[in-house]
Order: C-alpha cells, then structure tokens, then sequence
C-alpha cells in the first residue's frame, strides 16, 4: 500500500489527508461510514452529494478505510507532465484522463451496466436542475443528450461515447485538486 | 472651508450623481448579468475558484435598453466610470464659471470620507483565505508598498537633479514623500473585471489585501514623511530621527491593529446583550468601528489599521448575535456609505481636474509614470520569488504578471495629494497634476485593458459551442470537484488555524456569542431535516411499508425527432439558467452589490430534496437510495395527482378529505407538495405529503396519512407528530393548515368515528400546531 500511495501523492499531502480521515471518523474505529460523510455540511447542498459519498465506497460495503478513501481521491490529482512519457506497460495510473472520466461516468451509472440509460440520464439532469423545468423538458433535454452522443444507437451512452463526447473538454484540470499534488 | 452657498450647485449636483445612469448601470449591472452563464473552462492555474456572475440572470424579462451597459463591469472597472462622472461635474462648474468649487480639505477626507471605504473593505472581506494566505500578503503589502515608495522617491529624486528639467527645487523628502503616496493602489477596482474569468483564490486575496493595507501603510508613511518636512524645515534630520521614524513606523501599525482588535471585541462583547434593543445594533457596529478610528488616531496611531482590524475581528461575532434585519441594514448601509465616500473622493477628483491650478511639467510627469510602472514590477517580481520559496504553491508568472498589472491607483492618492500643505511643498500643483495623471492612465488605460489581459493569459481557448452534453457533463464534473473538495476539507497551515480555532471555540465565543439565537436559515433548515430524518427512521420500525409501485411514466418512445438548432439553442438555455450553480468557495466581492439569496435558495432545494429522497427509500425499508436506482427517482419525478390538485393552498381541508376518501382505492402514491416549488419562498414553505399505509388490523383499505411537516418554523414538533403516526385504524391526522384547530376536529370526528380511538394525542397534536399557526 505504501508504494501506491507514494505514486500517488506527496508524504506531506498522506499526513494531511490522515488527519483529515480521523477527525471525520467520528466513531474512531479507523473507517468511516455514509454518515461520517453526511456530517460534512457542504456535501449535504451539493446536488450531487450523496453520488460522490457513494462514490468512496466500493461496492456493497458501508464502510471505507483509509486505502480506499485515498484511492478515491487519488483519482483527483493533477496530471504531470512528466508523467505522460511513463511506461506505457504499467498499470494505468488512477488520475489518468480514462480513469477520471471512468469516475465521472460511474456517477451517471448507478447498475452498473456500463451505459448511461435514459433514465439514470433523467435522474441526474434532475439533480442538478432546478425546480422552473417540467418533466416533459427535462426528458427532451434528455433525449436531445442521448441523442447527441449515441453512436450505436441503443439509446443509451456507452462509455466510449461518453469519452469522445468529452473529448474537447480539458478534463485533466477539471477533475484535478491542486493540492492532491 | 467653503462658503455655503458654493455648495448650492454642487449638492444636488451630487444628489442627482448618485442616482446617474453611470452608477445606475453600474449598479444594475451587476444584477442583469450576460445571459451566458457559463464557466470558461480556461484558468490561470488549475486550483481555480469560480467567480460567477453576482446574480443569476433572469434576462428575458429584463429591458434591452441595459442591454447596453450590461456588458460595461466588464469592461473597466467602476472606478472609470465614477471619474467620467466627476470630470463631467467639474467641468459644468469650470464652465459655468462657478466662483469656488467645493474644496476638500484634510478633516473632511479623514474624519469622514475615508473611514467608511476602509471600513467595507475590512468588513466584506474573506476573513479564511485572507488568514491562509496573511504571510504571503504581510509580506507583499508591507514590503511591497516601502520598496514601491521609497524607490520612486529615490529615483525621482535622481531624476530632479538633473538641472534640465527645472525641478531641482524638489528636494529628496518631498520625493519621497510624492513617492509614498503615489504608490498607494487601489487594485479593488479591478477586481469587477475578474468576475468573468476564472481566478485562483490566493490571487484573488493577494490583490485585496493588498488594498486592504496598502492604504493604511501609504498614509502612515505620508505622516511620518510629513512630520519630517515639517522637522527638516527648523532643523536638521539626524540618522537618529530616522530610525525613530521606523520605530514609529512599525509601532502606528502595530498598535492601529491592537487598538482595532479591542474595539472589535468590545463591540462583539455589546452585541451580545441587545436582542431587545436590536434597533441600535448597526448603530454600535458602525459606532464602535468609528471610535476605533477616532481612538487609534488620538493617539498617533494608525486609524485605517485600526478600523480594518476591528471590522474583521468584529464580523464573525457580530453576524450571529444581530438579529438578520440588522445584518441586513449594516451591509448595506455600510455599502452605502463606502459609495457615497468614494464618489465624492472621485468628484472631488474631477473637479479639480478642470481647473486652473495645474502646472505641468513634461519630464516629471513621464518619469513618473515610468518609474511607477518599473517599481511596482521590480517589487512584484523580487517580493513573490522570495515568498514563493515559502510557500506550499508558489504564484506562477502568470499570476504575478497579473498583480503586477492590476497596480490601479485610486482615490487615496489623489486625497493625499491633494492635502499637501501648500506652505511646505510650493510646487503642489506639479505634484497634484502628476498624481491625477497616473490615476487616469492607470485606471482607465490599465483598467480597461486588465480585463482582455487576464483573459488572454488564460490561454486556453473555450469552444464557446458547447454541445448539451459537454455542458451537462462539465458541470457534473464541477460539482464532483467541489465535492471532493469539500470531502478533503480546507486546506491551510492547519496547525495554527485550529489553535484559534480550538482557542476561539472554547474561549472567545463563549463570551462573545449570544446563547440561543437563531442560527442561519439554512442550517437550521438543515438540523430540522435531520431530527425529522431521525424521527422517521424511528418510526420504520413502526410502520410496515407498502409494496412501493410506481406507476411507471410511460417510457417514452424517444424517436429520432430531429430538432431545428432553434430547440437545441433554447434547450441549451433552458440548461444553462437552471442549473445550479457550483458552489463557490470564496465570497465574490462586489464593491456595489451584495451577494444575492440564490445560493441559499439553491441549497434549501437542494436539501430538500435530498432529505425526501432519503426517507422515501426508508419507508421502503431500503437504509439507503444507492441500492435500488429505481428507489432513487426524484420525489418530483413521481408526483402524480390522482385528483390531488397540484400546488397546496392553505385554504380548508373539506375538498381534500373528500378528495382523499375517494382515491383511497386508487394506488398510493407519495405526493410531494411543496410550497418552494410555487415560487413563494418568502413565505414559509409548507411540504405536504401522503404517505400511503397500509392499515393493519383492518386489511386492505390503505389509508392516507397526511403528514404536515413545515420547514421553516423552529418548534420542534416531533413528539406530536410521532403520535400522529401511530398506526391506528383508519388514522387520520390532522392538517397543519387548518387555521383552526376546532374545525379540523370537527371535521375529522365527522369522518366517523375514527377519532374515538386517539382522541388526545390528536389534541396534543393540534395544540401543538396551533400556536405554530397563529405564528403564521
């Protein structure tokens, strides 16, 4: 674990964001559960807050160490340049661009099927709107998006779709947290 | 002082400026925002913080004619406008060849026109990242504004020697006197033009703390210098004076703050007794910020310092004792008053640049000039290689370029030009038409260009075509981002942060803090859901719930409709304007505008939501939405009115009990009405809901329980309310928004003989509703 966290981040950063999981760890038994993350008042009025909490967890466990929490945020750390010329035979690195949008993608997808169907499309669109658009907008809205990107036409964003929708988009500095550095 | 009667036309002159399309548009502006909304993807480095548009736009129903200025904050900073302003009023009194016009002199600009811009910027500041990054902007201000001063002096000086240019009559103190008030800046100024790119929050700090103490220190050193000339007049200056001048220098600072501190505390202190005079908590603010002023400046001390430092210090603990229309009042009054100063200072300013008492001089005038724009970049370049050693992440060039650029002058140094005492400096005019060039070229030349500039450095070009789905997904990822953000926490040299702030915790607000006052609007929103969410999950263990079923909507058969560009654009908007809006980290600051309710309007929908989402998928026995996506659907989404008519009103239940009885057979439904969604948030918001349950003894007939909840109000209604769901037979609870009591009795005894069963529990119930209603 310690070789894979120094690839990731910077020793000063693995000591910050320790003292930060132990003082959301409320019950101090060195995990922290969905509540540890929903004390966390900022993350309550994000439209997207109970996604990225679930997004901490692996799948079907309610608790997450310290690993996996840094493997989460791994994802967030800037690209380097230097980092580009790496071996291409190594294990892809987590922040690398496929990785981040994997992450993205896996906020839409909640079954897990590797598509974005129209309905996980609607209920996120129906997160992050507001209250002004009816039902019958937010599903062309919805379609129109599908629409647009689907290229097989099987109704739904697979994930190749959705990296070529993105590709003009400098996805590296968007889902990039300077001081993961 | 002036002759009453030569304020005659000036004053209404004034009074009709304040109102003037300039400012008007100015002000307005900054509500009516360009339609576009959207986020550049491009930034000078990648911690960027978003500075949206003050307001969200409702631009539909606005009226073209601002369409005209609504570009213009953009464009150059306030400050150009306010001067055109001036120049205009000075040059109707020039031209209407007005005897005198109103004079300045140094106790109104002390006594009254400067504390209150002072007193804003201390007050709107962002107090986090201006102590995360206090090191780095000690350092820059501090030094920066010496270095700057000291070296235009000297070279000015230098420059004065040379016997060409007829300014040896200028001798080294008055140099370095002109030099120390011509690099007071005002960089604010500039910060309106930021608003439409995307900038990095220490760089951001830097600039407004920057102004925030520059003019403190310039005015310091103008005293100091001043007592000097007055000294070197009578006598000679010995290297001991000197040093004394830098003890002095560093004691009027220090003690300034010292002093500023107090009084904040004390003001903190008073505010915590006033809840039944709340009537005169502005007034103890503004009067106890006053008096530090006035108290640092008897004493010798620095006013401005002290000033800021009592409004920072005063903010934290006056904002939760005040009662919110206090708050209100203080924030725009003190926004007022800081505009009323500023623009009589930039009046000031261009009356008397249409005058007669101006004496140019081509070389000092340029030299100036020059040396201001090498010195600053000499003291920006040296100053941040040095702290960025220091620093966990350095400014890079870019963001240096930019500081070095947004060195605008303001109003401060044109007043303390214009103060100089006329009998030691005979060549005060030379020195006043020099500073009024400075200030005009940079703010109108620097002004204007900074903002294509900070554009360019981002060098990033956006598609402005953005396809639906970038959009989408941009924003979702901006979310994601300020997300995680949040999940890491705030990120500063800790370990001193939480010293103050363990030591605040434990000491200072006890003492200064009102105990038991109402708490923010959104977080006690937010502890209301949460004791409700803990309510209900207590009663899933009473309740069996139903088999959900959604009807299902009817999957629609999303052919290949092919849309004209015209939906697709209207699509786009509709996207773009309702979104929400990321959350931003850092307090926008707008030096005419005051940060709107949107955020909080956001958040409340957001909460909302989210907490009726949580407890939907409680009730269908699931712990949490994540596991079935179909549980996830927004409540929203599932709102179908079988004969429920949509958006609740408060007037009798009758046609809704009936209206109840009847779809009793049909399939439940969870119903979520909410008032927010009527768009009448300024009332208080009631959320009504059925939750469909199956009666237990007597199968079969489900029965509706409408279950009253109001948000807004701060009783805690728990145990009524958990009685009222005990699962009794054909229960019937009673509706919140009976205005009264009886009749809801009578009504649902008329319902039969249902009642007989809970009688007094429902009572308590009422009762604990009806003083809630009589609150309404």
């Amino acid at each position: 674990m310690g070789l894979i966290l120094c690839s990731l981040v910077s020793h000063s950063q693995i000591t910050r964001l320790y003292s930060r999981f132990t003082s959301l760890d409320k019950g101090e038994n060195g995990t922290l559960s969905r509540e540890d993350f929903q004390r966390i008042p900022e993350l309550a009025i994000n439209p997207l807050g109970d996604r990225i909490i679930n997004a901490f967890f692996p799948e079907g466990e309610d608790q997450v160490n310290f690993r996996g929490f840094m493997r989460t945020l791994a994802h967030f750390r800037p690209i380097e340049d230097n980092e580009k010329s790496k071996d291409v035979n190594g294990p892809e690195p987590l922040n690398s661009r496929s990785n981040k949008l994997h992450f993205a993608f896996r906020l839409y997808d909640l079954d897990k099927d590797d598509k974005i169907s129209r309905d996980e499309l609607l209920q996120v669109l129906r997160m992050m709107v507001g209250v002004n658009i009816s039902d019958e907008q937010l599903g062309s809205i919805a379609d129109r998006t599908i629409q647009e990107a689907d290229q097989d036409g099987d109704s739904a964003i697979s994930f190749t779709e959705f990296v070529k929708v993105l590709e003009k988009v400098d996805v590296e500095q968007k889902m990039s947290i300077r001081f993961l550095h | 002082m002036s002759d009453i009667s030569d304020w005659a036309i000036p004053v209404p002159l004034l009074f009709l400026l304040e109102f003037s399309p300039p400012k008007i548009s100015s002000i307005l502006l900054s509500n009516y925002v360009s339609p576009s909304n959207p986020p550049t993807t491009c930034s000078i480095s990648t911690s960027h913080i978003k500075i949206l548009p003050a307001n969200r736009p409702a631009v539909a129903s606005k009226p073209t004619c601002f369409h005209l200025y609504h570009r213009l904050p953009g464009l150059m900073p306030e400050s150009c406008l306010l001067i055109i302003v001036g120049a205009l009023v000075g040059a109707i009194i020039f031209g209407t060849d007005h005897k005198s016009p109103p004079v300045m002199d140094s106790s109104i600009y002390f006594l009254y026109l400067l504390p209150p811009i002072v007193l804003e910027g201390g007050y709107f500041m962002p107090t986090r990242p201006f102590f995360e990054n206090i090191g780095s902007i000690l350092w820059w201000a501090g030094l920066g504004a010496l270095i700057n001063a000291f070296g235009i002096g000297l070279s000015l000086y230098l420059i004065c020697q040379i016997k060409a240019f007829g300014l040896s009559d200028v001798n080294l103190l008055q140099n370095l006197l002109f030099g120390s008030l011509i690099s007071a800046v005002d960089p604010v100024a500039v910060l309106a033009v930021f608003e439409e790119a995307h900038v990095n929050e220490p760089l951001y700090m830097m600039i407004f703390g920057e102004a925030l103490l520059n003019d403190g220190i310039s005015v310091v050193l103008y005293n100091i210098l001043i007592a000097f000339t007055k000294m070197h007049k009578f006598e000679d200056i010995e290297p001991v004076d000197i040093l004394a001048g830098c003890a002095r220098f560093i004691i009027v600072g220090v003690g300034g703050v010292f002093f500023g501190v107090i009084f904040g505390f004390i003001s903190a202190f008073i505010t915590r007794f006033t809840q039944n005079i709340s009537a005169i908590e502005p007034l103890i603010v503004f009067m106890f910020s006053y008096l530090s002023y006035l108290a640092a400046e008897t004493l010798y001390l620095s006013g401005i310092l002290a000033i800021t430092a009592c409004a920072v210090t005063m903010k934290k603990y006056v904002e939760e004792n005040v009662s919110q229309t206090s708050y209100t009042t203080i924030k725009y009054f003190m926004k007022m008053l800081s505009s009323v100063s500023e623009t009589l200072i930039f009046i000031f300013m261009g009356v008397s640049t249409i005058g007669k008492n101006h004496e140019w001089n081509w070389a000092f005038i340029c030299f100036t000039l020059v040396f201001c724009q090498i010195w600053r970049a000499i003291s920006v370049f040296a100053l941040f290689y040095v702290s960025n050693q220091f620093r966990t992440f350095p400014f890079s060039i870019k963001d240096q370029c930019i500081i070095f650029y947004s060195g605008v002058r303001g109003a401060g140094s044109f007043s303390l030009a214009f103060l100089l005492p006329l009998s030691l400096f005979p060549r005060k005019k030379m020195f006043v038409t020099a500073t009024l060039v400075v200030i005009y070229f940079t703010v109108f030349i620097q002004g204007i260009t900074i903002g294509p500039l900070v554009r360019y450095l981002d060098v990033k070009k956006t598609n402005k075509k953005e396809s639906i789905n970038e959009e989408l997904h941009i924003r979702l990822m901006d979310h994601l981002k300020a997300g995680i953000e949040d999940v890491c926490g705030q990120w500063s040299h800790y370990q001193v942060r939480d010293k103050f702030k363990k030591f605040d915790h434990r000491y200072l607000r006890k003492i200064l803090i009102r105990k038991n006052q109402p708490k923010s609007s959104i977080v006690s929103l937010y502890k209301k859901l949460e004791m409700k969410q803990a309510i209900e999950m207590v009663e899933t263990g009473i309740l069996s719930s139903t088999a959900f079923s959604v009807p299902q909507q009817a999957q629609r058969i999303h052919g290949t409709k092919r849309l004209s560009p015209e939906d697709v654009e209207s699509m786009r908007d509709i996207l773009t304007h309702n979104m929400y809006q990321v959350r931003q980290r850092t307090l926008s600051y707008n030096k005419y505008n005051l940060r709107p309710q949107t955020s909080e309007k956001q958040a409340k929908e957001i909460l909302i939501r989210r907490q009726n989402t949580l407890r939907e998928s409680m009730r269908k026995g699931h712990s949490l939405p994540w596991g079935k996506p179909a549980g996830t659907k927004n409540i929203r989404y599932l709102s179908f009115p079988y004969g429920h008519p949509q958006p609740a009103r408060r007037d009798p239940r009758a046609a809704d009990f009936t209206g109840n009885d009847s779809s009793d057979s049909e399939l439940p439904s969870i119903m979520f009405k909410a008032h927010s969604r009527t768009g009448t948030l300024q009332e208080r918001r009631l959320t009504h809901e059925i939750i469909p349950m199956k009666s237990l003894p007597s199968g079969g007939k489900p029965c509706h329980v409408r279950y009253p909840r109001n948000t807004s109000q701060e009783e805690h209604v728990g145990p009524g309310r958990r009685e009222a769901l005990r699962p009794k037979p054909l229960f019937h609870a009673v509706d919140e928004e009976f205005e009264s009591g009886e009749e809801s009795e009578e009504e649902s005894s008329a319902s039969g003989s249902r009642w007989s069963a809970e009688p007094r529990p429902s009572r308590q119930h009422h009762r604990s509703h009806s003083p809630l209603l009589q609150r309404k």
